[in-house]
């Protein structure tokens, strides 16, 4: 033993401080997105002041679950992995720690600038000012501890996992400084350095790419390194990991401006943005298809391991999602399904199958080994999975549906060439039953969340004290 | 792979510089040549920057997140013009930071929404949705009814504009004061006509003046070139 004192041992406790926040606020994010899906069904739930209102609190709903919830889940996964992947401890625990509530301290502050009306009204980027600079700060104190870490590694060479991590902390750090460049007219208030369809393309460029970089290139590194885990697999190509990570960093970028067809911006921007869009599917699915392969000779677990439930029908909703967005970003289909819940349920598909899911299944994995106990209840984390996976073929089934409906009403001319529906609420009634129906959905998956909470109280409360895993030795 | 594997996986700084390669292509194509285009010179000599009142209003309308429901974008199909007039160009944004595109259509597109209805159809309509649009899912704003605006925020919005480049002449930027009296006090008066009694500083009157600007330029150099 004493030959190993020498060793560094890996920082759990700043994985389980992320754990825990991923918890708290996956369910502040999704409750107020069940709120956000009662007002439309119910306007009334609007409460009648302006803080709960949804034009405050839907830009609340989607940073509290990107950044937050998402957010946290990503580090958790990241800091126990990377540690591992490197047989290194994290390169300076003071950063940790400054990274861990510097994070929480600036969605605290989104959570209280949000409903006042404190806002830019980029979409995903509507923090403003002084909090923007708060989180390039952080993000550049995660950015050194991250690559310090990489620079004290105790192995040769990098693990795919760690191609996914290194590709969203780069790239977010340029996203998040570039589309946030604003000059401040007051202490809360500022105004972009672009105008009109400038502003609108680097907005894009911005929203798409943090889907791209925050919900897809890390949790792809994050199933990089569970799913094998869990399924006890050894990834399945090595060779295809290298050509669909190159090829997904660099095609991602370019796909922004299919959230701007048939606006005013250049044609030619908006046909680069559609051919990206479209040759994207290639190593999206380079991607899925690496990690359900992954799987094979595994398959039979599917049947009882909740674990690998979550886990492949996260991977297979991002191949649903991910061939839905190409489809979505031609231009005739697009002229249908923008503007409409159709973009709304193509988001939640990814959003609460593939990053959701994904999260679920790494977090009834990790949970019991840093909480050093057994899962409290297999039974639970099963019902978890069937309220989650039925929660999302609802929600999504009733925005196809909702969306297609009003696209369709919308264009419908009758046999004069003149508008069928002419008042534009005809097309908003409609929809009242399917917001009802998404909202069953929504509550189903949060349902889901609340019972998996409650399963890790359980979990951690009768865990043992935990230890310190040291490091194994490697042969220099 | 075993390239790979020695070149980029074995050494940090190569795969980071790399990665920074990749991602930063496509961003710098699309991006840098809008600031090579131009626009045309015919359309942006009808469009005017926004008045300090109209700038205001536009804040409340960030404020509120309107963006949320409504878009500002009218595309070139048949269905779309005939909806809310001719489609929108990219001059008409000129003046517009941060833009207010939208991405949901939860209510209708607002790119055309000036002089569309009257000022009392819209004090009415912020008051209670469902009076003037049964039907509607919209919550209602009385706080807009009854809440002021500070006229130094105006101002610190218009100097703002102003040093980005929003050409405000010298005059317009010193009498931002006198220019939100005159035209919150045309609206006041409109709404009187009505019967609405209200005050000239409360937040509905400026988001009143933005709405009723909106696409009204455009309109006038579209129509004027058809």
């Amino acid at each position: 033993m004493s030959s190993n004192s020498a060793l560094p041992n890996y920082d759990d406790a700043i994985v389980k401080k992320f754990i825990v926040a991923t918890l708290i606020f996956g369910v502040v994010g999704m409750l107020v997105g069940v709120i956000l899906a009662l007002q439309l069904a119910y306007w009334p739930a609007n409460l009648g002041v302006p803080y709960t209102t949804f034009g405050r609190l839907r830009p609340l709903h989607t940073n509290a679950v990107i950044f937050a919830f998402t957010g946290n889940f990503i580090f958790a996964g990241i800091y126990y992995s990377l540690q591992r992947l490197l047989k290194t401890r994290m390169f300076n625990d003071t950063l940790s720690a400054i990274h861990f509530w510097g994070w929480q301290a600036i969605i605290v502050s989104a959570a209280i600038s949000l409903p006042l009306g404190l806002t830019q009204s980029k979409e995903y980027a509507e923090l403003i000012w002084p909090i923007d600079i708060a989180i390039a700060v952080i993000w550049v104190i995660f950015a050194i501890n991250f690559f310090g870490t990489i620079a004290i590694r105790r192995v040769k060479h990098l693990y795919v996992a760690i191609w996914f991590y290194m590709s969203m902390v780069i790239t977010i750090a340029v996203l998040h400084i570039v589309n946030n460049l604003a000059l401040p007219a007051t202490l809360t208030r500022s105004y972009p350095i672009y105008s009109g369809l400038t502003d609108g393309l680097v907005q894009w460029w911005y929203g798409h790419n943090a889907v791209g970089f925050l919900l897809t290139t890390p949790i792809l590194g994050l199933m990089y390194y569970f799913l094998p885990k869990a399924a006890e697999r050894p990834v399945y190509s090595y060779r295809l990991s290298i050509i669909h990570f190159w090829a997904l960093v660099f095609l991602y970028i370019w796909a922004g401006p299919h959230h701007l067809l048939y606006s005013a911006l250049p044609d030619w921007a908006q046909s680069v943005g559609m051919v990206f869009s479209l040759m994207l599917l290639a190593p999206s699915w380079g991607g899925m298809l690496n990690g359900l392969l992954t799987l094979r000779g595994a398959w039979d677990r599917l049947r009882t391991d909740p674990i690998i439930k979550f886990m492949a029908v996260a991977v297979s909703f991002y191949g649903m999602s991910t061939f839905e967005g190409p489809l979505m970003s031609i231009r005739s289909v697009n002229a249908l399904s923008h503007y409409t819940d159709w973009t709304i349920g193509h988001v939640h598909s990814g959003a609460l199958g593939w990053v959701g899911m994904m999260c679920f299944g790494m977090l009834y994995w990790l949970v019991p080994r840093l909480w050093n106990t057994r899962l409290h209840s297999v039974g639970w984390a099963t019902t978890h999975f069937w309220l989650a996976t039925f929660g999302i073929v609802f929600y999504i089934v009733a925005m196809w549906v909702s969306g297609i409906t009003q696209g369709l009403m919308w264009r419908e001319l009758n046999d004069d060439g003149l508008l069928a529906h002419v008042n534009f609420m005809d097309t908003v009634v409609n929809l009242i039953p399917f917001y009802w129906i998404r909202l069953v959905g929504g509550t189903m998956y949060f349902t889901g969340m609340l019972l998996m909470c409650w399963n890790f109280f359980k979990t951690m409360t009768s865990g043992a004290p935990a230890i310190s895993e040291p490091a194994p030795a490697t042969a220099k | 792979m075993s390239l790979h594997r020695e070149f980029f996986e074995a050494s940090l700084p190569r795969f980071a510089v790399f990665t920074t390669l990749a991602i930063s292509v496509g961003g710098l194509v699309e991006i840098l040549p809008m600031y090579t285009a131009e626009y045309d010179e015919a359309a942006m000599a009808h469009i005017s920057p926004y008045s300090p009142l109209e700038l205001k209003g536009r804040d409340i309308y960030v404020r509120e997140g309107c963006y949320n429901c409504h878009s500002q974008m009218i595309r070139p199909f048949r269905s779309e013009t005939l909806r809310y007039g001719p489609w929108t160009r990219a001059e008409e944004y000129a003046y517009d930071r941060p833009f207010q595109l939208g991405s949901r259509r939860i209510g209708p597109d607002l790119q055309r929404e000036g002089g569309k209805y009257s000022d009392d159809w819209h004090y009415e309509h912020m008051r209670d949705p469902r009076a003037t649009s049964p039907g509607s899912i919209m919550p209602p704003y009385p706080w807009l009814l009854e809440d002021s605006y500070e006229v130094d925020d105006v101002k610190a919005s218009v100097v703002a504009m102003a040093r980005l480049g929003v050409p405000y002449s010298v005059q317009e930027v010193a009498n931002v004061e006198y220019a939100v009296m005159e035209q919150s006090g045309d609206i006041v008066a409109r709404l009187a006509e009505k019967g609405i009694t209200t005050e000239p500083d409360r937040e509905i009157i400026a988001l009143i003046a933005y709405l009723q600007r909106l696409g009204v330029d455009g309109r006038a150099f579209i129509e004027e070139n058809q």
